[in-house]
């Protein structure tokens, strides 16, 4: 390996600056390799490889035993998925929109909105407001689930039918959520809102000590009310944060799976699951590997158009 | 701002309703742990109206190994801390000190890999590890959760490292220290509190984790707190007093140590270093 001659590359060849360059890159590749190798190798193999060998594996008739041929099969199981005769890929898939659909505007507007009053000037013990409404991100999804399949038992004895039926009689009769699909669909996104809202909130919260507060003294000599504050100075001032959030809660909308599997485990009659519980359903209970790692690459494919587009916008903001 | 009085009486109305839809269920749950008959739903009549005891949590510890999967757990998680911590802080030095070809691309692609829901990996990343044998083994469940750590904790933590101003890695080098020495003694004591915030964070993922352990654990003496927990319900479906008892014991960790660390973590962990954009 000749030396690199970094200072005193002769501008006379004008071969020499760009092997300058080559040799100059090799050389800072050479001082920084040690620290990110591993880093980059361990992304490699077990973040970047996964997506192509599950590619791999839905054109594949793949099986986990030892030494199974997993022979070729090209789109047999891309086939098996829409010719289903249940349609379960495209009930999951027609849930998974409308989970986006429901839950990234109720779960963005509460966020924006508890935030903000919480901001609110003489509000006092913010921290303590602060420290309750995260609670639920810092609880673990099983323990949650458990929770609310038993507080949204069958019958009375559910806390929510309690309440809701017995207590102020909003509900007709108790309701035994997870039985009936619109019910358990509720209840899922209820599930996910009260465990997610927090994270936007706490969010949301210190974006808004970025605001300047002079905008709302001179809105408040302007005459303006709460909701012209709100959705004038509030809202827009917001909008390179409200970008990262919506992303996020839209991925988190699409990777429903907690949701879902702890909840209903997609029943009544696999009218509630969703993509990722049915590819998990299917390859881990089922063992059709083949036909879950083409949902999987379907999905994949979809989450990665949406944001993708997103990106831009995004720029080279960074990632909590 | 001026407030009228009625305006603030309202928007204080909301937000303790709010704070009582997030509580409610903890209390809820916490009174359920003092309900001692095992095979019937508890009436909410009879939740409130419980005596505090103990004994469901006595019971649960003394119970199906409930102690041993509380030690996997500790394990499992502290592993796989140190090595997500070792591991991002390493790579994000490399990313924030150095210049090298390709790296704002690299960094790129890193940042969709993001975008890219978990699930999807599931059943390839089962599959590598039963190629390298590690099914049903914690090494299995390290390798995965510290690799494919790195790309979030390096986004997080080399905002911090690029903060650190240059000069300060002069004593050392004129001391003819090395790129190490500069990590060791600039770059790790002088980002402490972003390194705590994310080790709170790391922490946090890696003892609720389910999907993985799920997947690839199979023993039932490997098991970690989340899966025994899921299991336990299975089992003894109608002992809520006694799932209860186990989750708050569970939760107690994590919710202690975001009460006592969050005011510190979620002001560095936002403002100083992950939005500048």
């Amino acid at each position: 390996m000749k030396s690199p001659a970094l200072a005193s590359g002769s501008p006379v060849n004008r071969k020499v600056p760009l092997k300058n360059k080559f040799m100059l890159g090799f050389k800072q590749w050479m001082t920084v390799l040690p620290f990110i190798a591993i880093g980059i190798l361990g992304t490699a193999v077990f973040v970047i490889y996964p997506m192509i060998k599950n590619v791999m594996i839905s054109f594949q008739n793949f099986s986990i035993m030892p030494n199974a041929a997993n022979e070729w099969v090209g789109l047999d199981n891309y086939r098996a998925v829409f010719e289903d005769p249940n349609r379960k890929f495209l009930t999951a898939l027609k849930n998974t929109f409308l989970n986006v659909a429901v839950t990234v505007p109720v779960n963005w507007f509460l966020a924006v909105f508890f935030a903000t009053l919480i901001d609110a000037k003489f509000v006092k013990f913010k921290n303590a407001f602060r420290t309750i409404y995260y609670l639920p991100i810092v609880t673990s999804w099983i323990i949650v689930a458990l929770l609310f399949k038993y507080l949204f038992a069958d019958g009375d004895g559910g806390v929510v039918n309690f309440i809701l039926h017995k207590q102020l009689g909003i509900l007709p009769e108790a309701v035994s959520w997870r039985n009936h699909y619109w019910s358990a669909m509720i209840m899922i996104w209820l599930f996910h809102i009260w465990k997610t809202v927090g994270w936007g909130v706490v969010i949301y919260l210190a974006a808004l000590q970025g605001i300047p507060k002079d905008l709302y003294e001179a809105a408040d000599i302007d005459g303006a009310g709460f909701a012209q504050k709100f959705w004038r100075i509030t809202i827009p001032m917001l909008k390179p944060i409200t970008v990262f959030v919506i992303i996020n809660l839209v991925n988190g909308a699409f990777g429903f799976f907690p949701q879902v599997y702890f909840i209903t485990k997609g029943g009544p009659m696999d009218q509630t699951q969703v993509i990722p519980s049915l590819i998990y359903i299917q390859a881990f209970e089922q063992l059709k590997f083949g036909p879950a790692s083409a949902m999987g690459f379907m999905m994949g494919i979809l989450v990665f158009i949406l944001t993708f587009t997103q990106m831009k916008k995004f720029g080279r903001q960074r990632l909590l | 701002m001026k407030t009228s009085l009625f305006g603030k009486i309202v928007v204080y109305a909301i937000i303790i309703f709010g704070a009582l839809l997030f509580v409610f269920p903890f209390i809820y749950m916490i009174l359920t742990t003092f309900f001692l008959a095992t095979n019937s739903l508890p009436k909410p009549h009879e939740v409130f109206s419980v005596t505090p005891n103990l004994t469901n949590y006595l019971i649960v510890l003394q119970k199906n190994n409930f102690t041993r999967y509380f030690m996997n757990s500790v394990i499992v998680t502290s592993v796989a801390m140190a090595g997500s911590l070792f591991l991002g802080a390493i790579t994000a030095y490399g990313f924030a000190r150095f210049t090298f070809p390709g790296k704002e691309a690299i960094f790129r692609v890193f940042l969709l890999m993001l975008f890219i829901p978990g699930v999807i990996n599931i059943i390839p990343t089962f599959v590598i590890v039963k190629d390298l044998g590690l099914v049903n083994t914690y090494s299995g469940l390290w390798l995965v959760y510290i690799a494919g750590g790195v790309i979030g904790n390096l986004f997080f933590l080399r905002g911090f490292f690029e903060s650190i101003p240059k000069e300060l890695e002069e004593s050392v080098l004129i001391d003819g220290g090395g790129n190490w020495r500069v990590f060791w003694n600039i770059y790790l004591p002088q980002s402490l509190p972003a390194m705590g915030t994310l080790a709170i964070f790391i922490f946090q993922g890696t003892w609720e984790e389910y999907f993985l352990a799920l997947t690839l654990i199979k023993g039932e003496e490997l098991r970690t707190l989340p899966i025994a927990i899921m299991m336990f319900n299975d089992k003894y479906a109608t002992n809520y007093g006694q799932i209860f008892a186990a989750s708050v014991i569970a939760l107690l960790p994590v919710i202690l140590l975001y009460m006592i660390f969050q005011k510190k973590f979620v002001q560095s962990g936002y403002n100083e270093g992950s939005l500048k954009g």
